[in-house]
């Protein structure tokens, strides 16, 4: 760059021969490395700083608090937890915890969101309002606040145990959760599972043969019936050949409370209502956006071929809005699973929950937030993952 | 997704006889026929939602206006009443509004929420987006902190801890954005420059705050920023909220502007090139003022998202006005009549944030005409 001549990109007049300040590759080579200089020596401050204050403080540091008794209770927990577990064991119930009420929580909010979304392309005028009125509210106010509200309904308006309200058999409602009949384990049970995966291994081969088979010949071949029976049926039989079990743990009324069953907890039930309700009204904005942004020339050239509707809708509509609606669905997924941290505000006690007793408990705040921060990433960027090969998937199906 | 009926034909000379049209699709009837009952699924629909409607609307109105206690009144007199208790937020709206700010001094955050109000009413009017308005805002900030603080022109000093309801979350919120803009402008050249470390740090900054929940940063600001500062430097709780909320902003402000760069055609680059412009002259002059008015609508959007987001602080402690609504209803005579008060909050929540995305809607039509071609 020290040519004599004047510089024809810049009309900058030509520097002295050999002057580095021009030369584009050294700038560049000398912002960088004063932004990497700038960081090191700020990392630097900030770490020397956390020295002398943790020792001021005289906070131990390191990872093996982990190892150490955690001393606390957990409301509940899917894995045996005691207080004399570990602070590592308590991390690990607030994670499984934290990824059960996302787990469920996505599956309820892409159902609740699908539905609305349609609800909202009604020709029904009446439906189209009410579903309306119900995105527009819940997106605009904060979701802490309705996690509270919910809350405050659940344990503050439902009956105490004494009086729960039977829904169904069996089925308990009251300030302290839902109760509802455990299927009591039985060693054919695994058996049963195995024989619903092969059965669905099944039924999606039988589903490919048939699209092989209307591809080759053009005659349509049912899956749907040997699918069914291969799904339901087969689990189905082993567990008539097993004998049958079909002993219930019926949640039943002792003294003062509840004996036997499945319990939700009144946090878990409020995180959940809480979450799918505020999340549904997004993802439903995201499918209407993407149903409508398929042009209508398509639904007309498919019927044109003489696609029935269902069919267009399958093979025409549905794959080019999933290319629209996916990319903004995964970060609705990921706000979900974001915004569980919302739990530690109602006490259930989720990852940040565990956090925050192992944090006052122990004192070493820096390790504790460095957990859950990983924790979070690695969740996110899984999801994140998992999309974006799906998408990617979506995408090819047009080209 | 609407049908249009192309069924028009071109010829001038009228029917020989006009018929009118068959009753049932024109006028009311037509209407209803159309919109309500146009198939047998449809009409179903209808009927349910009638009958839910039917079920839930008049309770609701009951409980809301009819049955419900107005204006002043004892705990005792809600106790004997079927409604609403509105009385407990005669009662309480103070405290819920402006939090723990003393109670004589309570008229300087409501003219500071009046200020804020003007200032954001203000910067609404597309004709008022010059340079002065930054000046305005400056100005009108300045006032605001010192009608808050006090300490000058005889107002009685109020530390920020008693700070509180409505004017810490429309501040937080303000200033949290008014910072960050900057450094998502930056944050977001960053991720688009061609330094191979500049871009790493950015895209590392960005997907690292965008991955964690915002909860974890107010954690991480109340609980690790003292001990990352040098012994005697010291923050108060709000000023710690508050750089966590700057650091969650402004990673998702930069996404929100990359998405304007992104959408910026590669021919103003080189138009710039062409005049000699440098790098910063052009991102200055050229690039900046196209990509910040095509990303107005994502920025009015990330505003509302903050605003309602600031209600996070309340789990570090800091009475916002989710928490101070909190505070009113722990007082044991009025505490049965927490869904009014929610209720009360959750109103105002919902009008502002639904003033603003009504904007943005707007925005975006008005701003789309010179992108159209």
């Amino acid at each position: 760059m020290t040519q004599p001549t004047t510089d024809k990109r810049t009309h900058v007049p030509p520097p002295p021969r050999g002057s580095l300040w021009y030369n584009q590759r050294f700038r560049n080579v000398l912002y960088q490395g004063l932004a990497v200089v700038f960081l090191i020596a700020l990392g630097a401050f900030l770490i020397s700083n956390v020295l002398t204050n943790l020792e001021e403080r005289s906070i131990r540091t390191g990872f093996d608090f982990l190892e150490r008794e955690a001393g606390f209770r957990i409301g509940e927990s899917l894995i045996e937890y005691n207080a004399r577990n570990s602070y590592g064991r308590a991390y690990l119930v607030g994670i499984i915890n934290t990824l059960r009420v996302a787990l469920v929580g996505i599956v309820l909010t892409t159902l609740i969101g699908i539905l609305l979304g349609i609800a909202r392309l009604s020709p029904n005028w009446l439906i189209v309002k009410l579903a309306a009125v119900y995105i527009e509210t819940l997106r605009n106010i904060p979701l802490l606040l309705q996690l509270f509200f919910w809350y405050a309904l659940v344990t503050g308006i439902l009956p105490p145990v004494r009086q729960a309200i039977a829904l169904l058999p069996g089925v308990y409602l009251s300030k302290s959760g839902l109760m509802f009949p455990a299927i009591v384990p039985h060693p054919s049970h695994p058996y049963v599972l195995g024989a619903f995966a092969l059965g669905g291994l099944l039924a999606w081969g039988a589903a490919r043969r048939a699209k092989r088979h209307l591809e080759r010949t053009g005659q349509r071949r049912s899956a749907l019936l040997p699918g069914l029976g291969c799904t339901i049926g087969l689990p189905l039989v082993v567990w008539l050949i097993s004998g049958a079990p079909t002993a219930l743990d019926v949640p039943t009324f002792t003294r003062f409370t509840f004996a036997g069953g499945n319990n939700i907890t009144p946090e878990f039930l409020a995180l959940l209502l809480g979450l799918t309700t505020y999340t549904a009204a997004f993802i439903a904005e995201n499918v209407r956006g993407g149903i409508q942004a398929v042009p209508w020339g398509q639904t007309e050239a498919a019927s044109s071929l003489g696609l029935r509707r269902s069919t267009a809708l399958r093979l025409v509509i549905l794959p080019q809005a999933l290319r629209i609606i996916i990319p903004p669905t995964t970060s609705q997924y990921l706000n979900l699973v974001k915004n569980s941290s919302l739990a530690v505000a109602i006490g259930y006690p989720d990852l940040v929950s565990i956090t925050n007793t192992s944090l006052n408990q122990t004192g070493q705040a820096i390790e504790c937030i460095a957990i859950m921060m990983a924790v979070y990433l690695s969740i996110s960027l899984t999801i994140s993952l998992i999309m974006n090969r799906y998408n990617n998937y979506v995408a090819l199906v047009e080209r | 997704m609407r049908r249009h009926s192309v069924s028009q034909t071109g010829s001038s000379s009228p029917p020989a006889t006009a018929s009118r049209p068959p009753v049932v699709s024109i006028g009311l009837l037509g209407w209803l026929h159309r919109n309500l009952f146009s198939s047998r699924f449809n009409a179903l629909l209808t009927v349910l939602a009638l009958l839910l409607l039917y079920m839930a609307l008049p309770p609701l109105i009951h409980w809301l206006a009819i049955d419900a206690v107005w204006g002043a009144a004892e705990p005792s007199v809600c106790h004997a009443a079927h409604g609403a208790c509105w009385a407990m937020i005669h009662e309480k709206y103070r405290l819920i509004l402006f939090g723990r700010y003393p109670y004589a001094e309570q008229w300087r955050p409501m003219l500071g929420l009046v200020l804020l109000a003007g200032l954001i009413g203000l910067s609404c009017n597309r004709n008022f987006w010059r340079l002065w308005l930054f000046d305005v805002w400056i100005g009108g900030l300045a006032v605001w902190f010192v009608l808050m603080w006090g300490g000058w022109f005889g107002l009685a000093f109020v530390p920020n801890h008693l700070w509180g309801g409505l004017p810490l979350t429309l501040i937080l919120t303000l200033i949290g954005l008014a910072v960050a803009f900057p450094v998502s402008i930056f944050l977001a050249l960053g991720r688009r420059s061609t330094l191979p470390v500049i871009r790493l740090i950015c895209i590392v900054y960005i997907e690292l705050i965008r991955g964690v929940p915002l909860i974890s940063l107010l954690f991480m600001a109340s609980f690790m920023l003292p001990l990352f500062l040098p012994t005697g430097v010291n923050f108060d709780e709000v000023l710690r909220a508050q750089v966590a909320i700057i650091m969650f902003s402004s990673a998702y402000l930069a996404e929100a502007i990359r998405g304007g760069l992104q959408a910026m055609p590669q021919g103003q680059y080189e138009a710039a090139h062409a005049l000699g412009l440098t790098y910063w002259q052009t991102q200055r002059k050229i690039i900046l003022p196209q990509v910040l008015k095509i990303s107005i609508p994502a920025i009015v959007n990330i505003f509302i998202g903050l605003f309602k987001d600031t209600s996070l602080v309340a789990i570090v402690s800091l009475s916002d006005l989710l928490l101070s609504m909190r505070q009113a209803i722990a007082d044991i005579a009025w505490r049965r009549y927490f869904v009014e008060g929610y209720l009360f909050i959750a109103l105002i929540y919902f009008c502002i944030c639904f003033f603003m995305s009504k904007y943005s809607q707007y925005l975006e039509n008005q701003l789309e005409t010179g992108q159209r071609r």
